[in-house]
């Protein structure tokens, strides 16, 4: 049974900046969304959330490639989490949450699963 | 306190606990023996074995914590039982019993691990008080005392140990000199060109030296403590004498229990390291083979692992005698002194080579058939040793031309021999009895770096000596496996950090997209953005913030603070100097209680202030701001700060304004971009009481101006700063500094330190002094002008960026939602202040 979704709208194109990430709160808590202009597709969006320590620090980490994978490294310990995937490089066995992200107008929308109390209004 | 020994076990009871007695527990305890054996270590001196060869350091700021050697815990863990200031005062061989004042101890096994004492002239007046030696701590810390309220201090004894006094008391504000009874410094090790040599450059240090003095009484001075009288009438006066006339092997127990001693002392031992009594063995300096006592580690340590083997029966363990070359640095001069170094060897010629103007002098002493070296001897530059050392020990046949090993570079000398040219027995670290075969069966069984091969073999961790020479081994054995030992940045670029400095500055680039289209490939990674951000940053510094920059930087660096473990930040304003007024230091705590930062006084003298939130950081800043703080560049690759002592202004020992001079120093560098932090620090005099000398770059008073030193660093692998130039003005200081961090800025490794950036590089504190001092590379120009450009160009990033709406942009912490705070920043509070609650998962 696939969990109900919505495309959430949270920034504009404004807010974002290029070769880097931007953290964005959501109704599946908090995400973060960058933007690398020479990529396609060019908008990645994962968990904000660093596993290794529990803080919500990814979108401030450097963002690059490894090996042609697009990746972020964490701020705090700095491991590699690919952007596509959400895998970590270092440990497979950590990963952290991709969404779905797309650009409507100039509003970036991400899919996020309905909180509960929202799947009942819709 | 062990309750009783398990009855089924022997006895292993070690008289000395120094530092070969050390290293033997440390080698017996691992190996099968060691379950056989209930282990009794007695100790006269109260503190655990310490480093003796580094004593000097304690005088630096090592405490005996820095100098040990191993801990109470470690003897616990192996079980051995330890006592301390507890000196053995008899050995009953018949009953196989050792007595001290606390108790009697049966034995099975004895080792005698006691060491020397150092050997004081018979000289009428020699015991009072004023006079010391130089062996232990209890020693240093008597002579330091001493020294409080002295001004002059003489060491008796122009040997190694003895220039090493000397150059302690000097660090002590003393005026030292130096009184020899042979006609030159260092007659054991040195010839009288190269004695001379080094007198000159002693003196040109400001240690007198007095050679051919034989001293007949001390008596109490007239203008000084003391009066030495010499034989041929004159005199000397002094506060006080260090004697560091030899050592004598401490052999009191031994003789009086009459095991065989030699004629000179020593306790004599076979090869085995066993004495005339089978159960009773020696090693170290106390030990006596084969007529001949060694006063160096190295070979001590050899006994100690040849003894342990034995007692695990192994029947080819046998020490051999050792190399007693040695090479240091005294008072900053370097000496070098190989094998046969005074040409005793029948038919040995010497080969000679001297510049007065620079003060090298190099001699080499080849047997008869020119094919093979027997000693060497080097004066003010020790760059030839490891070459030198090797065609030694290992009998390598010399080169046609042998005289160009000692001829400088330029005149067509032979560069160093490679480490390929060495036989697998060739041996790389004396300290740990390290081969070059040792390294490659380790290369072989899957180290793939030199980290890996000091693991396994534990080579270069001990003197550390050897350092570089390991590292050649390693790197072209590695090669010749054909692991590519890559010096490549990162997958995105293949230019180490030095050569992508002169490609940005060369063809003028100014963004990383720029240069990786250029010279690089893929989209660049957390390893070379922040490269190039630093380097393009000292190239044009533009603001760290501007658009194209923005990407390259680490988290600290793009929010200008530091990131802590819950994401929150620590904000630490620049105070040069750690000079504050009482204004500003109410406004830093008006601010933290305001958003309930917890404060902390870090220990560069400044406040640090934690727990920020990424979008407080603007609005604290501009508070900050507007009461005269800049930002501190606590978060970056760049000049942390510049620590002072209070100096001439207060203090009564002061002789230079060390807080003015910190002050200048603090507002020229700030803001610098650099491979890596740098810190710094300025002390009012000799005392050193900012730490100067642990600094990147550290300043000390004299009396005609500034001494500076280079290089230094605490931290996890601590390093003592080298003296690189004397009483400089203050022009002349800031001048030198300029053209040194500059330098390294230019030629260091990423993520390099100056300290580990001067052991790499290659000539090492001479060639740095020719390029700075001498501008060998005619670039001393350029680089001033590098830095005075940076300096014009400096701004506070916090200024700039709290004004500007578009970078304050960048500090929201979730861009959609201004209102929603952190949930993972959960907070408590301790001892009166804020703290995050540490997750219990
Ligand atoms: C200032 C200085 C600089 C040096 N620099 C160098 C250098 O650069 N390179 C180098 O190779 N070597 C150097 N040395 C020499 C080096 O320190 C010695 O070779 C080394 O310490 C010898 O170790 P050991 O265990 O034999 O003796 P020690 O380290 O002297 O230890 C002997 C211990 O036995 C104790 N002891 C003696 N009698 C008794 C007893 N009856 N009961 C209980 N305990 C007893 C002593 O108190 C002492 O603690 C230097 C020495 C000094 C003082
Ligand atoms: S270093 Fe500074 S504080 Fe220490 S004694 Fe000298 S002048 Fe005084
Ligand atoms: S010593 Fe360790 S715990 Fe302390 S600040 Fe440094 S890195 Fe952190
Ligand atoms: S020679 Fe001393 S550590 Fe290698």
């Amino acid at each position: 049974m696939k969990a109900r979704t919505c495309w959430e709208a949270v920034c504009t194109v404004d807010d974002l900046v290029a070769d880097s990430g931007i953290a964005v709160w959501t109704e599946d808590g908090p995400v973060a969304v960058f933007y690398l202009p020479r990529r396609l597709p060019a908008l990645f969006a994962i968990s904000h959330t660093d596993p290794f320590s529990g803080s919500n620090v990814l979108a401030r980490g450097i963002t690059g490639d490894i090996n042609g994978e697009p990746v972020v490294a964490s701020p705090l310990y700095k491991q590699h989490f690919s952007l596509r995937t959400g895998v970590c490089l270092e440990d497979d066995s950590a990963r952290v949450k991709v969404y779905p992200v797309l650009l409507d107008g100039d509003q970036i929308r991400l899919e996020v699963p309905l909180a509960q109390a929202a799947s009942v209004a819709a | 306190m062990r309750e009783e020994y398990t009855m089924s076990k022997q006895t292993l009871i070690v008289i000395g606990n120094g530092m070969v007695g050390h290293h033997f527990l440390e080698q017996f305890s691992q190996s099968p023996a060691a379950e056989a054996y209930q282990v009794i270590v007695f100790g006269e001196e109260k503190q655990l074995a310490y480093d003796r060869v580094h004593l000097s350091e304690y005088f630096s700021g090592s405490s005996h914590a820095d100098l040990a050697m191993g801990t109470a815990d470690w003897y616990a863990e192996q079980g051995i039982d330890l006592h301390l200031n507890e000196p053995v005062t008899a050995i009953d061989r018949d009953n196989r019993v050792v007595t001290t004042p606390k108790g009697a101890y049966p034995y099975d096994q004895l080792v005698l691990a006691t060491g020397s004492y150092p050997f004081v002239p018979p000289i009428a007046g020699n015991d009072q008080s004023g006079c010391f030696v130089y062996r232990t701590l209890d020693d240093l810390d008597a002579i330091q005392a001493s020294a409080k309220g002295a001004k002059t201090g003489v060491v008796v004894g122009g040997g190694l140990l003895g220039l090493e006094a000397a150059n302690a008391l000097k660090s002590l504000g003393l005026q030292a000199s130096v009184v020899e009874f042979a006609p030159r410094l260092m007659p054991v090790q040195l010839d009288d060109q190269g004695g001379a040599l080094l007198r000159q450059k002693i003196e040109d240090l400001g240690v007198q030296v007095h050679t051919e003095k034989a001293t007949t009484a001390i008596a109490p001075g007239e203008n000084a403590r003391l009066r030495m009288k010499f034989s041929d009438e004159s005199f000397l006066e002094t506060d006080l004498i260090v004697f560091s006339a030899g050592i004598r092997p401490q052999d009191t127990l031994a003789r009086a229990c009459g095991l065989e001693v030699g004629e000179r002392g020593g306790i004599v031992i076979n090869n085995q390291c066993t004495t005339s009594d089978p159960h009773i063995h020696a090693i170290g300096e106390c030990a006596l083979w084969n007529n001949f006592v060694f006063g160096l580690v190295a070979p001590g340590y050899t006994m100690a692992r040849t003894l342990s083997a034995a007692l695990n029966n192994d029947t080819s363990a046998a020490f051999t005698g050792a190399d007693m070359s040695t090479k240091l640095k005294l008072l900053g001069v370097d000496v070098g002194s190989i094998g046969d170094a005074h040409a005793k060897t029948p038919g040995a010629r010497n080969i000679r080579f001297h510049d007065e103007q620079i003060g090298h002098y190099r001699r080499m002493v080849v047997s008869q058939d020119g094919k093979t070296l027997l000693g060497a001897i080097l004066v003010g530059d020790n760059s030839h040793y490891d070459t030198l050392l090797q065609y030694a020990l290992n009998g390598i046949e010399l080169p046609k031309n042998p005289e160009a090993l000692i001829l400088p570079e330029s005149e067509g000398g032979a560069p160093a021999l490679g480490a390929d040219a060495l036989p697998d027995t060739a041996s790389i670290c004396s300290c740990h009895n390290v081969t070059k075969g040792d390294i490659c069966c380790a290369i072989d069984a899957g180290c793939s770096d030199l980290g890996g091969v000091k693991a396994e073999t534990k080579a270069s961790t001990g003197c550390g000596g050897c350092t570089a020479l390991l590292k050649k081994v390693v790197d072209s054995e590695l090669e010749k496996r054909g692991v590519e030992v890559c010096t490549d940045l990162c997958e995105h670029f293949s230019y180490t950090r030095q050569e992508l400095f002169h490609l940005v500055k060369v063809n003028g680039i100014r963004t990383f997209r720029g240069l990786l289209e250029q010279h690089g490939q893929g989209d660049g990674c957390d390893i070379c953005k922040p490269t190039v951000g630093s380097i393009l940053a000292t190239c044009w510094n533009e603001h760290i913030l501007a658009t194209d920059h923005v990407p390259l930087q680490d988290t600290n660096d793009t929010f200008m603070a530091n990131m802590q473990k819950n994401g929150t930040y620590s904000i630490v304003p620049r105070i040069p100097g750690g000079e504050i007024t009482p204004d500003k230091l109410i406004v830093l705590g008006e601010v933290a209680k305001e958003y309930d930062l917890y404060t902390k006084i870090t220990g560069g003298q400044r406040v640090d202030l934690f727990g920020a939130t990424l979008s407080q950081l603007p609005e604290i800043w501009e508070k900050l701001i507007a009461a005269g703080f800049e930002t501190g560049h606590a978060y970056g690759k760049s000049l942390r700060t510049v620590k002072s002592c209070v100096g001439s202004t207060w203090c009564r020992y002061g002789v230079q304004d060390s807080v003015g001079m910190a002050i200048t120093l603090e507002d020229r560098y700030k803001g610098l971009r650099a491979p890596h932090k740098v810190k710094m620090a300025v002390s009012g005099c000799t005392r050193e009481c900012a730490e100067a000398q642990s600094k990147d770059f550290g300043v000390i008073a004299t009396e005609k101006g500034w001494n500076l030193y280079v290089c230094g660093n605490g931290g996890m692998r601590p390093r003592h700063a080298d003296l690189f130039a004397t009483d400089l003005s203050d022009e002349e200081l800031i001048r030198t500094i300029d053209r040194v961090v500059m330098f390294y800025v230019r030629t260091a490794d990423r993520l390099q330190r100056t300290s580990v950036w001067m052991e790499n590089l290659e000539g090492g504190l001479e060639y740095l002094k020719q390029v700075v001092l001498e501008d060998s590379l005619g670039i001393g120009e350029e680089l001033e002008q590098h830095m005075a450009d940076l300096v014009g160009t400096y701004q506070c990033e916090w200024k700039t960026a709290v004004e500007d709406p578009e970078k304050r942009k960048r500090f929201r912490e979730f861009v959609n939602a201004p209102e929603q705070t952190d949930p993972v920043q959960q907070w408590t509070s301790e001892r009166g202040q804020r703290r995050p609650v540490l997750e219990s998962a």
